[in-house]
């Protein structure tokens, strides 16, 4: 096994928590977001689709969702930034015996900001899980599971997954999730029922363009500031909703596709995102071999192209869904991770970019906290 | 009767820092086998089962040296004295 790094990361620094195909890496640096340091790899050999930071109560602890090809997937915790982590002796996350199906990936890990001990998590095959012990133990959500359209629910390239969890920041009971492909489904009472919410989204792979449910969302926003406010990257498709995901509306103006997976939005400014334009669904990489990170602040009116470090030559570089994230901070920070292992940081909202890393495996989720 | 386990590497942890384990019982199949020793090394039953309760489909567990998969699966008859591998396949990494 290779030998790890550890990070020390002192109170008021900023670390990114980064899940690769092939393990986990958490890079540090103080407040001024310049120089990083590498902690890592941790799950060597792993798939980690999902990482988060939970500074609830005073914890300073690090969720990762590992699986391994051959000894499944497990939800395991730091609270020392890496050093050790938990290894726990019965699956935390198992499907109950009536549903028949076997955990695949941990897609999504979300804490609770409405209260110190609520979690939620999203999988493969698309479920969701709560935890109602600050991650110790989990229950599948019945209301969701239970829907009567879920047999109708299709995988997409990533197998059928429930990859966005959005809590809304003035609503508790207020869950809206996303699952390729199927779409969006919202519950306003803590989960016990759902119903798909897309109107205005399309489905272009379906005779029927706007279906109930069905569509293949890539991602979602949510402004905390100001949640009527949200964004959609859509397996063709950019979109804005004003009235909390209940309608949507295109913004796909001066961008080079509409096509992408990963977005981002601006932790105060309802109007700010950023997304990465992809070419197609045939060809997933960056148009033109130009990295070009795409933002907003005008809630969608008009993109600008961001490339002030980034490479504008022979960059065919893929970014996927949940590989892009900001921080807190004011300016905003702005990371994401490529396909191809690279990781760029922007601590002035994308103004300017550096290279943080060059060459990890297969960047697929980028998380960022302030310790 | 009695049977010997060889534990992974990466599973050892969970077995108490033991690459083997010896189980005592009587076991008609591998099955059952198995079952005596997640009583012995309980941390080993999620990583090689699945909830639906099928060996993880890149894990192989070998019986006095025959997969399991060319034989009758879970349902595999052993021996008093059986020597079982439980390895993971050449895929991951």
């Amino acid at each position: 096994m290779p030998a790890e790094k550890h990070v020390k990361p002192r109170r008021g620094d900023v670390v990114i928590l980064v899940g690769t195909m092939k393990g986990a890496f958490i890079f540090r640096s103080s407040a001024s977001r310049k120089k990083w340091e590498l902690g890592g790899p941790y799950f060597p050999g792993s798939a980690v689709y999902a990482m988060a930071f939970d500074d609830r109560e005073g914890r300073q602890r690090i969720w990762a969702g590992p699986q391994s090809m051959h000894w499944g997937a497990v939800l395991r915790s730091s609270d020392d930034f890496g050093k050790t982590w938990t290894n726990p002796e019965e699956a935390n996350i198992k499907f109950p015996q009536r549903a028949e199906t076997a955990l695949q990936r941990v897609w999504q890990i979300i804490p609770s900001r409405s209260d110190s001990y609520t979690m939620y998590a999203g999988v493969e095959p698309a479920a969701l899980f709560v935890s109602k012990d600050a991650g110790e133990s989990w229950n599948l959500v019945d209301g969701l599971w239970d829907h009567p359209q879920r047999p109708k629910w299709q995988p997409g390239g990533g197998g059928l997954c429930l990859h966005t969890i959005l809590l809304d920041p003035t609503d508790a009971k207020r869950i809206r999730v996303a699952i390729s492909t199927a779409g969006m489904y919202v519950t306003e009472d803590n989960g016990a029922t759902w119903r798909p919410s897309n109107k205005g989204v399309r489905a272009d792979f379906l005779p029927d363009k706007h279906p109930e449910f069905g569509q293949c969302v890539h991602k979602v926003v949510q402004s905390r500031k100001k949640p009527e406010r949200m964004f959609l990257q859509n397996h063709w498709g950019l979109y804005r909703s004003d009235d909390r995901g209940e309608s949507w509306k295109d913004v796909a103006k001066g961008v080079p596709s509409d096509f992408g997976f990963a977005m981002a939005i601006h932790p105060e400014d309802p109007d700010c995102a950023w997304i990465v334009p992809l070419e197609s669904d045939g060809f997933r990489c960056t148009p033109e071999g130009k990295l070009r990170v795409y933002r907003t602040q005008n809630g969608g009116k008009k993109w600008k192209a961001m490339t002030k470090g980034l490479p504008q030559e022979q960059a065919f570089e893929t970014v996927l869904r949940d590989a892009m994230t900001t921080d807190s901070m004011k300016p905003a920070g702005v990371y994401f991770g490529t396909r191809s292992g690279k990781l760029f940081a922007s601590s002035d909202e994308g103004r300017k970019w550096s290279t943080v890393i060059d060459g990890l495996p297969p960047v697929v989720s980028v998380k960022v906290a302030r310790v | 009767m009695s049977y010997l386990f060889f534990i992974p590497g990466p599973l050892r942890e969970l077995a108490g820092n033991r690459g083997q384990v010896r189980v005592d019982g009587r076991a008609d199949s591998i099955s059952d086998a198995l079952a005596l020793l997640w009583n012995e090394a309980p941390g080993v039953r999620d990583r090689v089962i699945t909830e639906v309760g099928e060996v993880r489909p890149h894990v192989n567990i070998f019986v006095d040296g025959e997969s399991i998969r060319d034989s009758a699966g879970l349902g595999t008859k052993i021996r008093d004295g059986a020597e079982i591998f439980i390895l993971p396949a050449v895929s991951g990494g």
